[in-house]
């Protein structure tokens, strides 16, 4: 099990038509990926070696990918050494049960967790549930999203989506709901500014954070050469998750390593300003093992391959790779921005969700098939990533990729049947001829003032909003032959 | 220089008027280009749905109609970037080596704007338009040919042009090839946006360097009745004071120009 | 401790790495290739900028860009702003860690000093007014410092849990740019690198300071003239 799309996820398609017609929706997420948009540019624009940082990320990344078995090897070796326990996982499954077995080592039925993609993807809170472990999400857009039985729709900002009135209702309800004397406060006089919203969020975690024994965290990068973990944070909740409880548990994709300590100075340059739009996050937390009187005494670090080593194997593919989880691709997606996060099925959504989820998932649902369709190709994610992911490129070839795999089914459906029909009039000027003739004089049947306005079938989705022009009475090549005899 | 016209499928039959509007503007400026008959598509359309396979024989047509010229021009922007960035790539993925060598062989391939100022070296067309121009960058003008000054400059050296910034203008329209068949709400959504925007502008006349864009926005403009047209790039820059890009009070008037 | 799982995964993981990428050979000389460019590009530091006025003058400019109060004092100037800083905040008791300078600690008279030995507990720590601390190191580009745990810093949860946190830095140890501090930085220490106040953008991505870390953050540079007796060179791996 290589993580999973939410369940019974409809395609893209049909989740999408639904989130157009959402205002509120449209309207939260217009406001917040211009917010971040505009300081993203405003954070990169302040580098004269922009280009070159990226040119050097993208190319660490290459490098280090390509000598995977090699870089992980080292870390572990330096992990161990440092006082700390590697475990791998094959899948998902392998993974949450690795961590819940750690947490019932130590005889703990609670932990509180750093915000991480991985355990997003490998569902690690309801196996932990399964588990009889409850898991408590710190950061505060993921407290949002668990206490509000959400799902999260953006790789930085899990509640996006949502705007602060809709907070408020959540904190309110799920907040204010509680036994007295939880340390919670009085969360029914809460007010819906932003200020006010993280203080409540403060005062609900402040209790979890001082007893909590057993933490929970993803990486942003692991250092080979030095068996260093790196977290990038915002808040504090994650230092609180880090350095408070006895024991820590990292859950990493194999793909986070990197080659050595000084490469982190191109890293921690393109994260913050792709990611936040700011020159750094407010923290960084490194640590190496286990340290003698600072922080957790045991501490593991699980290592996760859940579909990344097949990706790796796909030399095009694999680039979605190099993937620092910044969210600037998201924020930048005209599709994104229209129709949110969770329309792409995973906690992988926008640009990268479509290039990454198809690949650790592979193409078997309805909704993993239809996301590398879920673009214009525009090419406006490639333009802002910071390792360089040429996610249009990626796109095309998993078209190809779905399309190979309805090759094989006996009937072809009426798409593959008109690409066919395509090709076989475009392999010839002739019939190409032929089939302009043909159009215009059908058009004659159907225009009106030059325009079509409505065509059955597939079409239709044209001409539902669109009208469409008719083919002219006279082709360009008709044309020419008579002007140049 | 031996140079060929590359009309593409979709305008040889949607939007001839483009094709004959640039034959007449290179005339003008005293290039000759030349249209082999025997050209049909460049495969754009089956690639970017993953229809690779199909577009082998399109690719290697496309290397054999355009041997031996020394460039191509083409009033698209997608259809250059189509063969300048992935007809390599069909020759590739289909183990065709011979092929692979045809496509390394394909003489330069310029959409419209980068010929006339990377090649030709004009800006002042000797154009004359006037009326309220707003331009819009094609995606694949933008950030694959990257020819963000060129048709700019263009439309700034039309006489009598008045020419008016886009807001959010290099932010995509939602046409992208069967995107707008397959994903049509969405697709419809990113055009509202656009339209929006161009009718704050007041302009009369969208522009750009792909007529697929411009049929989408105008699809759009057409059935609101808003009365802005879309005209290629090269219907404005081949217009003059004796031959005017004409002023159809219809689209079809476009279709029988 | 050793692995406590079968390492069935782990060569499994491995195998699958290597069929999808073939074997791992000439990895330094590959290494060696990654285009640096950016290091001369622009961003980087130039000799004689290290500790120069221009970038401390940065360093404050951006970590008040991010909220933090940050001020540049004399020398002899600092313990008198220490207290004035503490007193300013109302806090009556703080946290000061082992090492933090002898000179600087001329302006506790008037605080109740916690001196983390034996380690202050959690709830006692939660309670306090603030810590003061110095720092490794301080990144003028970025507005950023280096806590390493190394003397006067103390470990994480003391600049962590308190609400305030006020950080005495002397001016030599701020560099122009994150590759000048990485070079700087020993690993193997839990290092934090603070940027401004605790913050968050996760509601309408609109900039919140204060959530979990210290909502309050003071930053003084002090001058380094004349050089303060135990004030460990940054680059001294035996500190380390």
């Amino acid at each position: 099990m290589n993580g999973t799309t939410f369940l019974g996820m409809p395609a893209f398609p049909r989740a999408a038509r639904d989130a157009l017609g959402d205002a509120q929706l449209r309207r939260n997420l217009a406001e917040a990926t211009r917010t971040i948009r505009d300081k993203r540019d405003e954070a990169v624009g302040e580098l004269p070696d922009w280009e070159e940082l990226r040119e050097a990320g993208r190319a660490l990344k290459e490098h280090t990918l390509l000598h995977l078995d090699r870089y992980l090897l080292q870390f572990e070796e330096q992990v161990t050494a440092a006082g700390g326990t590697v475990h791998w996982a094959r899948d998902s499954a392998e993974a949450n049960r690795i961590v819940a077995d750690l947490v019932k080592r130590t005889g703990r039925n609670e932990v509180v967790k750093v915000k991480s993609m991985a355990t997003q993807e490998t569902g690690l809170n309801t196996a932990l549930e399964q588990a009889g472990i409850r898991a408590y999400e710190t950061d505060l857009a993921e407290l949002i999203v668990q206490l509000g039985q959400d799902r999260p729709s953006h790789i930085l900002v899990p509640a996006i989506h949502r705007n602060r009135a809709e907070i408020r209702e959540i904190f309110r309800r799920e907040m204010g709901t509680r036994a007295a004397g939880d340390g919670l406060g009085d969360a029914g006089a809460l007010g819906d500014d932003p200020q006010e919203l993280a203080e409540a969020a403060r005062r609900h975690l402040r209790e979890k954070f001082l007893r909590a024994e057993v933490g929970i965290c993803g990486a942003n990068f692991l250092v080979a050469e030095t068996g260093t973990v790196v977290v990038a944070e915002s808040e504090g909740n994650g230092r609180m998750c880090l350095s408070l409880p006895q024991t820590l548990i990292c859950l990493a994709g194999i793909e986070k390593v990197v080659p050595r300590w000084q490469d982190l100075e191109v890293f921690l340059q393109l994260l913050p300003r792709s990611s936040t739009g700011e020159r750094m996050n407010p923290y960084t937390s490194t640590w190496t093992g286990t340290a003698d009187q600072d922080g957790p005494r045991e501490f593991h670090v699980v290592l996760l391959d859940g579909g990344r080593t097949a990706t790796l194997a796909d030399p095009i593919g694999r680039q979605a790779l190099n993937c620092i989880r910044c969210s600037a691709c998201l924020n930048v997606c005209p599709v994104y921005e229209r129709v949110g996060g969770h329309a792409y099925g995973s906690v992988y959504p926008g640009p990268i969700g479509a290039i990454l989820g198809p690949q650790l998932r592979g193409t078997a649902s309805p909704v993993d098939r239809s996301l590398p369709y879920a673009s214009t190709l525009c090419g406006a994610c490639y333009e802002v990533c910071p390792v360089k992911i040429n996610i249009p490129e990626v796109l095309v070839h998993l078209r190809a990729r779905v399309v190979d795999g309805k090759r094989r089914r006996p009937l072809p459906g009426p798409e593959r049947l008109a690409m066919a029909a395509a090709r076989w009039t475009l392999s010839s000027p002739r019939r190409l001829a032929g089939a302009q003739r043909m159009a215009a004089a059908a058009a004659r049947l159907v225009r009106h003032n030059g325009r079509i306005r409505r065509m059955p079938g597939p079409l239709a989705g044209w001409t539902d909003a669109r009208d469409l022009p008719a083919p002219a009475p006279e082709s360009f090549r008709t044309w020419w032959r008579r002007t140049h005899p | 220089m031996r140079t060929a016209l590359f009309v593409t499928c979709f305008n040889d039959t949607l939007f001839p008027g483009t094709g004959r509007a640039m034959v007449r503007l290179l005339e003008r400026l005293g290039c000759t280009v030349d249209f082999p008959l025997r050209q049909t598509c460049c495969g754009q359309m089956h690639f970017n749905t993953g229809y690779q396979r199909e577009c082998v024989p399109l690719v290697r047509r496309f290397t054999e109609v355009f041997d031996g010229y020394d460039a191509v021009v083409t009033p698209s922007g997608s259809c250059a970037a189509m063969v300048r960035e992935y007809h390599g790539r069909v020759a590739e993925v289909a183990g065709d080596t011979r092929l692979a060598a045809a496509v390394r062989h394909t003489p330069p391939v310029y959409e419209l704007s980068e010929f006339l100022v990377d090649v030709l070296g004009v800006v002042d067309v000797g154009a004359y338009f006037p009326h309220r121009v707003t331009y819009h960058p094609t995606c694949h003008t933008l950030r694959m040919l990257k020819a963000v000054r060129q048709p700019l400059a263009l439309l700034r050296a039309v006489h009598g042009i008045d020419l008016v910034e886009l807001p959010s203008a290099t932010e995509c329209c939602g046409f992208g090839g069967t995107f707008a068949l397959k994903n049509a709400d969405t697709s419809v959504a990113m055009c509202a946006d656009k339209v929006r925007h161009v009718l704050g502008t007041g302009a009369e006349v969208l522009c750009a360097t792909d007529n697929s864009c411009l049929m989408h926005i105008g699809g759009a403009l057409t059935r609101l009745r808003t009365g802005v047209r879309t005209l290629h790039l090269a219907e404005i820059l081949a217009s003059t004071e004796d031959e005017p890009a004409s002023a159809p009070r219809t689209a079809e008037g476009v279709a029988h120009r | 401790m050793t692995a406590s799982f079968p390492s069935a995964a782990r060569e499994e993981v491995l195998a699958r790495i290597r069929r999808a990428v073939g074997d791992s050979s000439a990895v330094e000389q590959r290494y060696a290739q990654v285009p640096r460019g950016y290091r001369n590009a622009g961003g980087a530091q130039r000799p004689g900028e290290a500790c120069s006025p221009q970038t401390v003058a940065l360093f404050l400019e951006r970590l008040a860009d991010y909220g933090a109060s940050a001020r540049l004092v004399d020398a002899t100037a600092a313990p008198s702003a220490i207290a004035e800083a503490l007193t300013g905040r109302g806090a009556d008791t703080v946290v000061v860690p082992h090492g933090f300078p002898e000179p600087w600690r001329a302006g506790l008279a008037g605080v109740r000093v916690l001196g983390d030995d034996p380690p202050v507990g959690l709830d006692a720590l939660d309670a306090v007014d603030g810590v003061l601390t110095t720092a490794a190191t301080g990144v003028a580009a970025t507005g950023t410092f280096v806590l390493d745990g190394g003397p006067g810093q103390g470990r994480r949860a003391l600049t962590l849990v308190p609400d305030y946190h006020l950080c005495v830095i002397p001016a030599d140890r701020i560099v122009r740019s994150v590759p000048d501090a990485m070079a700087l930085l020993d690993p193997v220490r839990p290092l934090t690198f603070v940027s401004g106040p605790s913050a968050t953008s996760d509601i309408e991505m609109k900039r919140v300071e204060g959530v979990h870390g210290p909502r309050t953050l003071e930053v003084l540079v002090v001058a380094t003239e004349p050089p303060l007796a135990d004030h460990r060179p940054i680059d001294d791996p035996a500190e380390s």
